[in-house]
Parts: structure tokens; C-alpha cells; sequence
């Protein structure tokens, strides 16, 4: 066996040796986000302007917790978790580093936008996130084939029986607990009640088990579903929604009646990045509303960038019209920042779904 | 022991990289993940060790209960690939000859040079209820209606013995190869029916072959991710799921840790249990696959 | 059909013919084997014996004719339902079994109970000379041993007809010898009809009541040891069954059976047989005899002079070989093992002589 020493070693030749390989390399900026947000051409523009490149590994939430977790806040330089999943694991884990606010433009963010993101990333009396794109959870629905589907619990109804379908994840348990007129958020600070809440939402949601033709993993699977008609109705994000509106007009995105979900992925620095200019740069990059509009039409949802809405071309902006009225809009439950602990409780919840037969 | 230094540093240095590769691949993760699965959360960022990780699968039903089902499920794939894959095996190693023998035996390897994901969406792709075999049934009239073949246990049954059937037929078809035509011939000569000769000769003899194919067969699928999380339904909720879930979606490295560790165990006690059952030895066993 | 005739047979093959694709490996064969014989088949590999032992095993079946056993047909009866069994060139023992498993075995498949099949394997071990080794593994056994196996599965069933197919192969020489005596024994004791395959002449002359020379498919002779020695039917069966001289020529003149042939090396011999244009004379080395001087061999129609060329010693089966003038290959005689020639020597001037009744001349 390697003696401690030797193998310390060891790893420090191999770090040296990585070191010296990447400096090497022109500068660079390693970028932990979602599929969608950092298109080639942004991403081929902003190489030109700074010489920086920009490697980019797409992810979700729990993947980037993860994969950050597992090296402490190495291996990447900027990443994107949503608003609401940066307080709870950087209390639990810190894999993040305070943000720096004055190397970005603030003006080039919605005030109050970037304000809320601020409010719920803070830990510590340190700011960890900035808002970049927002959008919703709702219903997308087959409307000719699912005409009364208006609410989550529609999903549950005979007129969908195995063709409905949402995700085995915390935003299903959220979204039914509102539905059935509870208010998980007010539970936050309470485990003991929250647990208790989310007992009777699994609950309503095993009964509703029997209508799910399955638990939708990828987004891709889900639309696929939709446009061969196996799915009539399912909870997914607006994007989704959209594209397939785009496709064919009876395909909708509505915003339920107990509330849209609205979430807002942000900007983070891992704990060990190593090129914190560069992460500022391309959030700066990012924020214009020239590069905003871009980056938001392809990912299709809406960018916290001040100005950029006007740019945005007119095909989403009249989606997002028809599927939120002023009322669906004010009636947006905006995620708070989770507090640590409460995965494990939505966490057995969804196991006993997915388990129980 | 004492060896010449100039002997033993051979000795090292021609072992090296099977000990490297033992201790690095092998040995360390597991002793990281033992240690890490002995570990408590006590408050953020503190942890006290502790056995509450092993006792929470003991204690939760919703744990075991999906362990005993996946092991079920483990056994029942096991057991079918099995009986699938003798026949096959029994052809190809006794009456294919040449090149129908080695046919046969790429056929079965085709499949798995494309990855395992993409054999499985190529099962949801027959089995879907837009799919291949929904439409075939309603074309010759054996169906009114879409028929949905996906998203259950079957399905993922199906997946499973799919994927298990070359590890099966491999060993089998060389446990068999290895039986001498006259001494089955003896046994029908001497009044041996059949079932008999299968019974008493062929099966004993291919023994540490069936042995070894089920070994191995267990494990890929007990340890299997990708088929029944693609093709299982909503009830069905296979182990390492829940190890997944652990480690990525519930951030609990110590718990997604332990269940590790057991199912490392447990599925070894199986097949430990199984060998005793069946009265074969693993060197044996070994010796054939 | 009953059994009524009084020269009751075990097996009766009927023109058996087996061909594959237009080969006919055995051809319009017919013979028949009584109770309690023990019958041979001796051939070269690929003359078609072990197929012809495959058929009446049941493991074949013929393309025409009828095998029958105690005069029932055995045309479609499965190799499982035939009153025959077979000792297999490689044993074929069961290795995933105990040596009374491997006796028990035909027992049990025939519905007989574990005690009573455990019972009387030991039984037939104690008889083949292996009480006590029930309980061994069949790998443990030494070749004898394993040989005794093989024959107490099949006499355990009582069968009317043991098929042996060149069991002895596998041994050593000195064991070979002995089992040829134990198989003889083992087969009078038990007074059970055995049809035994070989391609060994020694051991089907030395177990065998009855011998069928086998050739390209076909029968050339059936009959005992002696007449096939002795009188052997065809040329193959004089060159295939024991030593022999083996000269060609013309035949010469014949009258009343004797025949002279005119060697194509210039020697013309006496003999007796048919004679035809070209023929084949065959002698035996041991009628062939030797003497120092030619009066001693004065009253033998074939006499001639020669020189030692070789000596072969072999113990009791020693011969010389002897480069004779008029023939293209050295004579062959039994070295004598006393007597004045004794001692005899490479180059040593020989007289050598024989009958013409020894000499068989067939039409080539």
C-alpha cells in the first residue's frame, strides 16, 4: 500500500501537472448551466470580444448541487442553480463564494428582479446570486383532446385517465399542495408542519397515480409524448409549453388557476473557481439586452436583463399574453429560498410515489 | 519470508500495475464509501459517525421493502434469462457448427455494441403505445386500440433479460461444449429419457456454467440503472434509484453511501445463499466463466 | 411374431444399407448373432462398423433393411427402448456421478426404486470385482477399473445384447492383455450376447466365437477365428487378419484346385485356389520352413534360397526376414527359437519352403 506521505505525493504531482496543462491553454471559463442558456453564437461572440473561451456543461439543479458538492465548489467557475436552491446547500455544503456586487452592472438588471434574487441568496449577510432567466411551471395542455383542464388537480380527473403525466419531483408536490389550499412556502420555516403538509400532498398525489402514465424525466420525452397524443396533460415548464403551441395551435401552455410556479436561475461562483474576472465578465456579457434577447429566445423563457423584452421577438411575447392574463401574472407563486432539510422530507414523499404500489 | 532486495523489487514492479489498478478502481472508493456511509449529519457542515444510516433502511419500510422488491425482480429476470438462454446456449454449442457457430454467437454480441441506453430506447421505441408492436396489433386486428406495453414491471423484465441474455448464454455455451456427445448418448442408451438425460447429465454438467451465468447475471441487473428507470412504470422504483436519489437529488451522501454498501451485501449474501442452495462453490464456479 | 424356430437369434440384420448423401457407408449387410455369442466385427477405420453398431444401438437409422432383436423390429424403436446397450470407445461414464450412481442409472430411468437400483448395482460391483467402490467418484478409477464400470451399466439392465465399440482402445498394452481375458470371462459368466467393434485383429481373434471381416461397407467373411485364419474367403481378409507374405502374379496353370503362379519378380510358387490372369498368393510366415541345407526341404513343392536380411525379434512373436531370388519383396518365417537356426544372423545363407496347401492364391 502507498504510505500517506507518498500518496500525497503523488496527488500533488498530478495537480501540478494539471495546473501546468491548463495554464497552458488560452483563458478560460468553465460554465455549469442549463441546455439553452449559452447558445454558440453568444457564447462564439463574447470569445471574440474578451479572448476568454467558454467551456460549457449543461446540467439541472440537483446536478450542479451535486457535482459541485463532490468537489467542494471545484472543477467550475460560474454556475447557474435556481434562485431558490442556492441559500440551503450553501448553509449545508458552502460551495459558493460571495458575490462581489460591485464588478456587475446593476443597471443592466429589472431592480426589483434583481433585488427578490438578492433578498432569497443571501446567507450570512453575503449575496450569492444574481437573476439571469425566469419562467414558470404551469400545465401543458392538449386542448382539443383536454379541453377542461385548468388546475393541477384537473391531472387527476377521469377526462385525463393515462394521459397525464407531471415530474416525481419537488415542484409536483408544490404545485398540488397549493392547489388543494395548502401554503407550503409559509411552512418553510416550520419542518414538522411542512412534513405533515407534504404527508397530504403525497397523499392526493398517490390517489392520483392511477391517471399518470408516467413520471416525466427529460424534457424531451414529455414533448414527444405530447405530440404523439400518448399525453394530453401534463405539469411542465412554459418553454415546453410553447414550443409545441408553436408547432400546433391546440397545444397550450395555461397558467393554472392555483397559481404558475415562477423560478429564477441565477448566476453563482463556485467556492473554488479560478477565474472570477472572467465569470464577471461574461455576466456582464450576458446581461446587455442585445445578448439577453438572444440567450432568452433560445432557451424560450424571458431574461432578467432591463431592456431586453423589447428586443424579443413577437411570437413569445404573444404566447406569453395569451397564457397569463394580468391576474395569472400577479397570481405567480415565486419559489423562496429552501431551507436545508426540507429535500429529505420532500425527498421520502416522492420515494414512497414512485415506490408504492 | 526473506527474498533477494534485487527479487522482491521485480516482484513489486511487475505487480504494480495489478495493485494499482486493484487498490485505485477498486479498493479505495469502496473504503470511502464505507467510511462516508458511517458518517451522521449532526447540523450543516458536521457530521459525527454512526450506524443511523444502516439502521434508517431497517427502520423505513419504504427502503428494504424497495430492496426486497428489486432482489425479487433480480431472481425472477435471472431465472427467466436462464431458461432462455439454454436452449440457445445448448444449440449453439451442440449442434451449430463452424461458421453458424460463430453467427450465432455475434448475433448475440450485436446488440451490445451500441451502449445500454440506446438499447433500451430501442425497446421503448417497439413498446410505446405509438410504438412498432401497438401498431402491428392493431394492423392484423389484435387490438381495437393503442395498446400500452411500456411503463410496467413487464417491460422492464423484458429490458432486463435482454440485456442479461449474452452473460448468460456465453458461459452456458461453454460449460455445455465441454460435454462429451457419447455421454449423452450413453444416457439415452441406457434407458434415459429426454428430460431424464437433461436432468440427471446435461444440467449437472453445465452447473458451474449455469452457476457462473447467474452470478453474473444477478449482479448487472440488481445493479442496473438505465432499463428500469426508462422502461419501469411509476410503482416501479428499482434500488439503485433510490441510491441515485440519495446521492443527487437528496444531497445525502452517508445515506446514498450506506445503501450502497448494502446492496453490495446483501445482493452478495444472495448469491452466497444461492450457492449454498445449489451446493456449487465459487471456485468452481470461477474455474468455468 | 413369435420366436418359434429352433435356431433362435439375438439379432438378425436384414440387408441393412446406410448411405450418406450417395456414400454408402455400409452395404446391403446381413448377418445374424446367437444367444449367449460373443460375435465381431473387425474392419479398418471408416469401413462402416461403427455405423452399422450405431444402428442396431439406435443412435442411425438405416436407409433400407431391418434390424431385429429376438426377431421384433427395431425400425423406429428409439435408442431409450431397446433391449441393447453399449460400451462407448471413450467409456462415456457419467463424471457427475458416484461409480453406483453410473450402475444405478439405467435402473432408476427404468422406474426401478432408488433402494432397490442402489441394492443391485452393488451387487453387479461386487460381481465386476469392484465391491466397495459405490460410493468413489468415476474420475478417481484407474483404466480397469473404469472399463468395468462401463460393461456393469450395461449388464445391471440384463440387456439382451451388449454393443462394445473398441472399448480397449484407450489402454496400454499390457492392461489391453488382460482386460481381452476379463472381457472373454466376464461375457461366459454372464452368458449375455456381446457384439464387439474392432479394428484390432489379436483381440477379436482371442475373445471372438464369431468374426465378421468388414470392408468398405461390406461383409467379406463371417466365421470363426480359425477358418478366417486359415481359410480366409477374399484377399482383404487374408492380408487383414493375421501376418502373411503377400506376393503378385500370374497364374500360371490350374487343375483340381491347385494353381501355379508366376511371380512378376520371375519365381513361380504352388498354391491353392482360383486362378484367374493376375492373382494374389498369400502364405503364412509360420507355415514357411527354414532349413540350413535344401535336402531336408526336398518333398515341398515350393523351395528356394535365400539370405537373411533382417531379424526381428519380438520374443514368441520373433520373425526373419529373408531376401529370396525371384521375389520382389524379402519372405517372412517365425524365427525359430531352438533348434540349429536359432542363433541364426543377418547374412546367414538360408534354404526357405512351404506346402502348396499353405499358400492361398486368389484372383487379384
Amino acid at each position: 500500500m502507498l504510505t500517506k506521505r507518498a500518496s500525497l505525493k503523488l496527488a500533488t504531482a498530478l495537480a501540478a501537472l494539471m495546473v501546468v496543462g491548463s495554464a497552458e491553454a488560452a483563458e478560460k471559463l468553465r460554465l455549469l448551466t442549463w441546455s439553452g442558456y449559452a447558445p454558440p453564437d453568444v457564447v462564439a461572440e463574447f470569445t471574440k470580444e474578451t479572448g476568454i473561451e467558454v467551456e460549457v456543461t449543461t446540467s439541472n439543479n440537483e446536478e450542479m448541487i451535486s457535482k459541485l458538492r463532490a468537489t467542494q465548489g471545484a472543477g467550475f467557475d460560474l454556475a447557474q442553480p435556481s434562485q431558490d436552491r442556492i441559500a440551503g446547500p450553501q448553509a449545508e455544503f458552502g460551495i459558493y463564494k460571495p458575490l462581489d456586487l460591485s464588478k456587475l452592472k446593476s443597471d443592466q438588471f429589472i431592480a426589483s428582479m434583481l433585488e427578490a434574487t438578492k433578498k432569497n441568496t443571501t446567507t450570512d449577510g453575503k449575496v450569492y446570486g444574481v437573476p439571469h432567466i425566469w419562467g414558470t411551471d404551469g400545465l401543458v395542455v392538449n386542448t382539443k383532446a383536454a379541453p377542461n383542464v385548468a388546475d393541477y388537480n384537473d391531472l387527476c380527473g377521469p377526462a385525463v385517465a393515462g394521459k397525464a403525466s407531471f415530474r416525481a419531483k419537488r415542484p409536483a408536490l408544490i404545485a398540488f399542495a397549493f392547489a388543494n389550499g395548502m401554503d407550503p412556502f409559509a411552512a418553510y420555516g416550520d419542518a414538522k408542519a411542512y412534513a405533515a403538509l407534504m404527508d397530504k400532498v403525497g397523499a392526493k398525489l398517490a390517489e392520483c397515480k392511477k391517471n399518470v402514465k408516467f413520471f416525466w424525466e427529460g424534457s424531451d420525452q414529455l414533448l414527444n409524448a405530447v405530440r404523439s397524443g400518448e399525453i394530453v396533460a401534463a405539469m411542465a415548464w412554459d418553454t415546453g409549453g410553447w414550443k409545441l403551441n408553436a408547432e400546433n395551435p391546440d397545444m397550450k401552455f395555461i397558467a393554472p388557476k392555483s397559481g404558475a410556479l415562477g423560478w429564477v436561475d441565477t448566476f453563482a461562483i463556485p467556492a473554488k473557481g479560478r477565474n472570477d474576472d472572467a465569470a464577471y465578465k461574461w455576466i456582464n456579457f450576458n446581461m446587455r439586452p442585445e445578448i439577453a434577447a438572444k440567450v432568452a429566445a433560445a432557451a424560450g423563457n424571458f431574461t432578467a436583463s432591463n431592456g431586453a423584452d423589447k428586443l424579443m421577438q413577437g411570437k413569445l411575447k404573444d404566447q406569453f399574453a395569451e397564457s397569463f392574463p394580468k391576474a395569472a401574472i400577479d397570481n405567480i407563486k415565486w419559489y423562496p429560498a429552501v431551507p436545508a432539510g426540507l429535500e429529505e422530507i420532500e425527498g421520502k414523499v416522492l420515494d414512497r410515489l414512485k415506490a408504492g404500489s | 519470508m526473506i527474498a533477494k532486495p534485487a527479487q522482491s523489487l521485480t516482484l513489486f514492479l511487475l505487480l504494480a500495475p495489478a495493485l494499482l489498478w486493484l487498490g485505485l478502481l477498486i479498493v479505495l472508493p469502496h473504503v470511502e464509501i464505507l467510511i462516508l456511509s458511517f458518517s451522521e449529519r449532526v447540523a450543516p457542515r458536521v457530521y459525527a459517525f454512526g450506524f443511523g444510516n444502516y439502521l434508517e433502511f431497517f427502520t423505513e419500510p419504504l427502503y428494504w421493502r424497495t430492496f426486497a422488491r428489486t432482489a425479487f425482480m433480480s431472481i425472477l429476470v435471472t431465472a427467466l434469462t436462464l431458461v432462455l438462454a439454454f436452449p440457445i446456449a445448448l444449440y449453439i454449442a451442440r449442434v451449430a457448427q463452424g461458421r453458424l457457430k460463430a453467427m450465432l454467437l455475434l448475433l448475440c454480441l450485436l446488440p451490445f455494441w451500441v451502449s445500454e441506453l440506446v438499447r433500451t430506447l430501442g425497446w421503448m421505441i417497439l413498446l410505446r403505445e405509438t410504438g412498432v408492436i401497438s401498431y402491428a396489433l392493431r394492423a392484423v386486428g389484435l387490438a381495437s386500440q393503442p395498446v400500452e406495453l411500456l411503463y410496467n414491471d413487464g417491460a422492464v423484465i423484458l429490458g432486463l433479460v435482454y440485456g442479461g441474455l449474452l452473460f448468460m448464454i456465453v458461459p452456458l455455451a461453454n460449460a455445455l461444449e465441454s460435454l462429451e456427445p457419447a455421454v449423452v448418448e450413453a444416457g439415452y442408451d441406457l434407458g434415459g429419457s429426454r428430460w431424464t438425460v437433461l436432468r440427471r447429465i446435461v444440467i449437472p454438467h453445465a452447473m458451474p456454467g449455469i452457476v457462473a451465468g447467474c452470478i453474473i447475471v444477478f449482479m448487472l441487473t440488481v445493479g442496473n440503472f438505465a432499463t428500469p428507470v426508462l422502461l419501469g412504470g411509476k410503482n416501479g422504483l428499482w434500488f439503485t434509484e433510490q441510491i441515485y436519489a440519495q446521492f443527487i437529488t437528496r444531497f445525502n451522501w452517508p445515506q446514498g453511501a450506506a445503501f450502497g454498501m448494502l446492496l453490495l451485501l446483501l445482493s452478495s449474501a444472495i448469491v452466497w445463499l444461492g450457492l449454498r442452495l445449489t451446493g456449487q462453490s465459487l471456485g468452481t464456479t470461477l474455474k468455468q466463466a | 411374431m413369435a420366436a418359434s424356430s429352433h435356431t433362435a437369434t439375438d439379432l438378425d440384420i436384414v440387408n441393412v444399407t446406410k448411405r450418406f448423401g450417395s456414400h454408402a457407408a455400409v452395404d446391403d449387410v446381413t448377418f445374424s448373432v446367437a444367444p449367449g455369442e460373443f460375435f465381431s466385427i473387425l474392419g479398418p477405420s471408416g469401413c462402416g462398423k461403427t455405423t452399422l453398431m450405431r444402428m442396431i444401438a439406435g443412435f442411425e437409422h438405416p436407409t433400407s433393411g431391418d434390424i431385429r432383436i429376438r426377431s421384433k423390429s427395431m425400425i423406429g424403436v428409439p435408442a431409450n427402448r431397446r433391449p441393447v446397450n453399449m460400451v462407448f470407445q471413450s467409456l462415456a461414464l457419467f463424471p457427475m456421478m458416484s461409480v453406483g450412481e453410473n450402475v444405478a442409472y439405467g435402473l432408476t430411468c427404468r422406474g426401478v426404486s432408488r433402494a432397490e437400483a442402489e441394492e443391485r448395482a452393488g451387487r453387479m460391483l461386487e460381481r465386476v470385482g469392484l465391491k466397495g467402490f459405490g460410493e468413489r467418484r468415476v474420475t478417481a478409477l484407474s483404466g480397469g477399473q473404469r472399463q468395468r464400470v462401463a460393461i456393469a451399466r450395461c449388464l445391471v439392465l440384463e440387456p439382451t445384447l451388449v454393443l462394445l465399440d473398441e472399448p480397449l482402445g484407450a489402454l496400454d498394452l499390457k492392461l489391453r492383455e488382460h482386460m481381452k481375458i476379463e472381457l472373454k470371462q466376464l461375457q461366459g459368466t454372464f452368458n449375455t450376447t456381446f457384439a464387439y467393434i474392432t479394428h484390432d485383429q489379436s483381440e477379436a481373434l482371442v475373445m471372438s466365437d464369431r468374426i465378421a471381416v468388414m470392408n468398405q461397407g461390406r461383409f467379406e467373411q463371417v466365421g470363426s477365428p480359425r477358418e478366417l485364419y486359415h481359410s480366409p474367403a477374399t484377399p482383404f481378409v487374408a492380408s487383414f487378419v493375421g501376418e502373411t507374405n503377400r506376393w503378385q502374379g500370374q497364374a500360371a496353370s490350374a487343375s483340381n484346385g491347385a494353381v501355379a503362379v508366376r511371380l512378376s519378380s520371375g519365381a513361380v510358387v504352388q498354391g491353392q485356389g482360383s486362378g484367374a490372369a493376375q492373382a494374389l498368393a498369400f502364405v503364412r510366415p509360420e507355415a514357411v520352413a527354414l532349413a540350413q541345407d535344401q535336402s531336408s526341404l526336398a518333398n515341398l513343392p515350393n523351395r528356394f534360397e535365400g539370405r537373411v536380411s533382417a531379424v526381428l525379434f519380438d520374443g514368441a512373436a520373433s520373425s526373419l526376414l529373408i531376401d529370396t531370388a525371384g521375389f520382389a519383396e524379402p519372405v517372412r518365417a517365425v524365427l525359430p527359437q531352438a533348434g540349429p537356426l536359432a542363433g541364426i544372423e543377418v547374412g546367414a545363407p538360408i534354404h526357405v519352403g512351404w506346402t502348396a496347401d499353405a499358400m492361398k492364391v486368389f484372383a487379384a
